[in-house]
């Protein structure tokens, strides 16, 4: 018993266990579905062996009904298991709309992770237990895979787009994290730590590595530094639109298309503005592509995302 | 084996006029000796021939990927980089799985038992288009001779995946080469596949008809019919990719307007069913050896043979299971998730109908059925953990690690090698005219069952504790399972060396198999050991349903 529970790896949080339970079924499934196979397999070389005398009178050499159910009954066992492993999946595939959002960019061989506060680090991601966090995913190279095992998920991090990842960890510890697609030549080194806290450590740890401002306030400074604000601000003299309150809007843009005004569509705004131009304005905005790194662009997100949040603070 | 031994055809060993002691008279009449000049290898158009010209190269290069294979493992015996440079395991990884897959598996059972087998089977004198035989076979050769290429040059850093845009922007091995090698050789897929298909429709003997046809046929039929179709879309990919990488044309880099998952969506659609193209002709070695050894038709001929087209067709729907985590839509995954579980249902017939075949059998426990049987019960521990990986909340944990790697290792590996294995002791008497040693084909049989699974059994496990695939570094605690795979791999290395000592031998040494050595129907064993060059003198004409062994009516008392 011992043996197994160590050979068993650590599960940290409730979606783990659930994991491990239909693993564990499933797996009771497989030997179900192959002991028959395997037993008589040998019972029958032994029996019928050549030269061996036995009953081998009027074989059977086809039986419909036997085919069919034998086709049939153990799809609809696996079926069963279907159900299972997608529901659970579709928990995995829908963070709750208040998780704690943490931004994570993979690079060519480190994960950098940001938390709101503006606290960062690399290859090493701190979370408080029996929180939703969700994870923002962005890769600045190739194809990069957020993979924790303890806590049975994993998500690509796609060049080009977001995608997300959440958990809900319980276990308070430390956990191996690791990139589970191959991205090139130290791929196996980009692995780090999965640390989960309780939340008075974890809000210790956020005010020991306090940084100089939140996530959205360091976006502040980039819109000033890279120019942005000499375009987007109000007193700017040319024709663009003003960010406030754009997050979460529908917007339309020249082409006919209405799109809602989210992490993608501004980190797309910023980085490939010329394949979606808001209706009405001059194709005057220049490409960041080369000039910011997608963490920036994960901190002009929050600026903006912050600046929605303002301005409906200011509405009377 | 029953040995229907004709001493009276070996050549006398005191007659000098006699050609050669090792000489039988099927022999030099057969199409081995029908020409002795390289010229009359090199310029052959006879099917049994270009067989045995894809046996060797298939051979040199199952070889060369083990030799990878080995250096692989002999790194993971470690969990620190010692043997290789991160930069140096990745190359070896990847020219193993090139290699493996391209030059290997897929052309394997198809391009020399096929074409052996098929003209033989339906009673035809050679394929449809002997000419484009061999002409598939120097392009294949060509294909081969740039990987090796690669090889010297240093070889490439990408996976056998080539996944974007690490393969188009960011690689920096010599990418463009080793597309251009697999775009060469699906080529020769695709000419041997249409071959295939025309010489099925067109040369059967007269009373061949479709449901007389060997299992075999059926297998190696929708083979073709995927190779005809899917390898023309990992061309174009391929070219895709180059096109990226040297013009930059944006394709699959996002920062040049592309999309990466475009890549994956393609390169799926035919990597998908390229594992049905190295597996269904395993399935088709399987049938035949199942039933020549239990002396008894396949149960539920039809369903059999109708479950190989099923596979054929299904299998073109479920690439987006490579990409549970790709991001791709929740709802895509759910169908896709699905379908796979759907395409696994013929194979499921399949194994049942085997086992089913084997009851009131007259079972021979010969080299050719422990090899079907190792297939049979690795096929089935590889399929049932496919499922598992089908499973959407199951994959996202097990996606990309050694559970994976396990999983499809069983399947092409575990199954089609050892079908290959059948496949070679089972016809070999037919092919070289000698019988081999049947006690060290039984060995070597029970050596690769036992060496495979030491082997890959504990990659299962590691999967499942987290070890993620493609890692030349790795934690401690991975590292005694590591040993064992890494122990069983030389074990298994070994296993499989053996044949090629007693096989060989027994060119030489082994008893004349006469035309029928196995005691077995098929229209390949009415003919001599080894075939004459045209194979019939005379075009049979079949009458009956295949395996058409008598059945005994009543009760037999000792
Ligand atoms: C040269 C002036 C200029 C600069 C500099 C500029 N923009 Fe723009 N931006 C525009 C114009 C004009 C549009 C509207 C047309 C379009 O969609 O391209 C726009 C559109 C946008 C949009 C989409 C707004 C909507 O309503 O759909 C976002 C988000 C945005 N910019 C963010 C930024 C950020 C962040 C920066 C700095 C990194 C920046 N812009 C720099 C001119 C500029
Ligand atoms: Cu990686
Ligand atoms: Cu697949």
């Amino acid at each position: 018993m011992n043996d197994f529970a160590s050979a068993w790896p650590d599960a940290a949080s409730a979606y783990a266990s659930n994991v491990d339970l239909l693993a564990l079924f499933f797996m009771a499934l497989v030997v179900i579905l192959s002991a028959p196979v395997f037993i008589l397999m040998v019972v029958f070389a032994t029996k019928y062996r050549r030269g061996k005398n036995a009953d081998r009178t009027e074989p059977i050499n086809r039986n419909m009904w036997v085919e069919v159910s034998w086709a049939v009954v153990p799809f609809l066992l696996i079926l069963f298991f279907y159900g299972w492993a997608t529901s659970l999946f579709i928990v995995h595939a829908s963070p709750p709309s208040d998780a704690l959002e943490i931004k994570a960019v993979g690079k060519q061989w480190m994960w950098k992770f940001q938390h709101a506060g503006g606290q960062r680090e690399i290859n090493e991601l701190h979370v408080p237990v029996g929180k939703d966090v969700k994870v923002v995913l962005a890769s600045q190279d190739v194809i990069h895979s957020l993979y924790i095992p303890a806590l049975r998920i994993k998500q690509d991090a796609v060049p080009g787009r977001y995608t997300e990842l959440w958990f809900n960890a319980e276990k308070p510890g430390t956990y191996w994290l690791a990139c589970a697609e191959f991205c090139g030549t130290d791929h196996s080194a980009m692995t780090g730590k999965f640390i989960a806290l309780r939340p008075a450590d974890y809000s210790r740890w956020l005010a020991e590595n306090g940084s100089d401002g939140s996530l959205a306030a360091e976006g502040e400074k980039l819109f000033v530094s890279s120019g942005c604000s000499g375009c987007h601000s109000p007193d700017a003299k040319v024709h663009a639109p003003s960010l406030a309150g754009l997050y979460g809007r529908p917007v339309p843009l020249e082409n006919g298309d209405v799109v809602t005004a989210d992490d993608q569509y501004i980190r797309d705004s910023i980085l490939l503005p010329q394949s979606q131009i808001a209706a009405g304005y001059p194709h005057i905005m220049p490409t960041f592509e080369n000039i910011l790194s997608e963490e920036d662009v994960l901190k002009l997100v929050a600026y903006v995302k912050s600046l929605a949040k303002a301005s409906e603070e200011n509405l009377p | 084996m029953s040995s229907v031994t004709n001493h009276d055809e070996r050549p006398n060993p005191d007659n000098l006029d006699d050609p050669g002691l090792s000489e039988t008279k099927t022999e030099r009449v057969s199409y081995l000796r029908a020409g002795h000049t390289l010229r009359s290898w090199l310029f052959t158009t006879d099917h049994k021939r270009v067989a045995l010209l894809y046996m060797m190269s298939i051979t040199f290069f199952f070889f060369i990927g083990g030799i990878a294979a080995a250096f692989v493992r002999a790194d993971l015996l470690t969990p620190s980089a010692d043997l290789m440079t991160n930069e140096g395991y990745n190359r070896a990884f990847t020219l193993h799985g090139v290699i493996m897959v391209w030059f290997f598996l897929i052309p394997s059972i198809p391009n020399t038992f096929g074409n052996f087998l098929i003209p033989l089977m339906i009673g035809a004198r050679d394929l449809a288009f002997p000419r484009l035989n061999l002409l598939s076979w120097y392009i294949f050769i060509l294909g081969g001779i740039f990987t090796l290429f690669v090889l010297i040059l240093g070889g490439v850093d990408t996976g056998w995946t080539f996944y974007t845009p690490l393969s188009s922007m960011y690689a920096n091995g010599n990418v463009v080469l080793v597309a251009t090698a697999v775009f060469i050789v699906g080529f020769s897929s695709i000419l041997t596949g249409l071959n295939f298909i025309v010489t099925i429709h067109k040369l059967r003997a007269p009373g061949m008809t479709w449901g007389r046809l060997p299992l075999f046929i059926w297998s190696h039929y929708a083979t073709s019919v995927i190779l005809v179709l899917a390898t023309p879309v990992l061309s174009v990919t391929l070219a895709l990719i180059a096109a990226e990488r040297l013009f930059g044309l944006g394709i699959f880099n996002p920062e040049l307007g592309g999309d990466p998952l475009l890549f994956q969506h393609l390169f799926w659609f035919y990597s998908h069913p390229a594992v049905y193209i190295m597996v269904l002709p395993a399935l088709g070695v399987v049938s035949e050896l199942v039933a020549a050894a239990a002396r008894k038709p396949v149960f539920g001929y039809k369903f059999v043979a109708g479950s190989s087209i099923a596979i054929a067709v299904i299998g073109f729907l479920v690439w987006g299971h490579h990409m549970f985590v790709s991001g791709q839509s929740i709802y895509a995954s759910a169908v896709f998730s699905f379908l796979s579980l759907v395409v696994a249902v013929p194979s499921g017939i399949k194994i049942y109908n085997w086992t089913a075949t084997l009851y009131k059998g007259d079972i021979s426990l010969d080299p050719p059925f422990l090899f079907a049987m190792g297939f049979i019960g690795l096929f089935v521990v590889g399929g049932l953990t496919g499922l598992a990986v089908a499973m959407l909340a199951i994959d996202v944990h097990l996606h990309d690690t050694y559970f994976v790697v396990a999983h499809f290792h069983y399947i092409m590996v575990g199954g089609t090698v050892s079908a290959y294995f059948g496949a070679l002791h089972f016809w070999w008497p037919k092919i070289v005219g000698r019988l081999y040693s049947v006690v060290w084909g039984r060995l070597s049989a029970m050596f690769i069952f036992i060496g495979f699974n030491f082997t890959f059994f504990p990659q299962f496990i590691l999967g499942y504790e987290g070890m993620p695939r493609r890692y030349h570094v790795y934690p401690e605690q991975f590292q005694v399972l590591h040993d064992m795979s890494s122990i069983g791999a030389s074990i298994l290395g070994i296993a499989y060396l053996m044949p090629a000592v007693y096989l060989y031998y027994s060119l030489r040494y082994g008893q004349p198999a006469g035309n029928n050595p196995w005691n077995v129907t098929g229209l390949e064993w009415t003919i001599p050991s080894p075939p004459p060059k045209h194979n019939f003198d005379e075009i049979p004409t079949v009458d009956g349903p295949p395996y058409n062994y008598p059945v005994r009516k009543e009760a037999k008392h000792a």
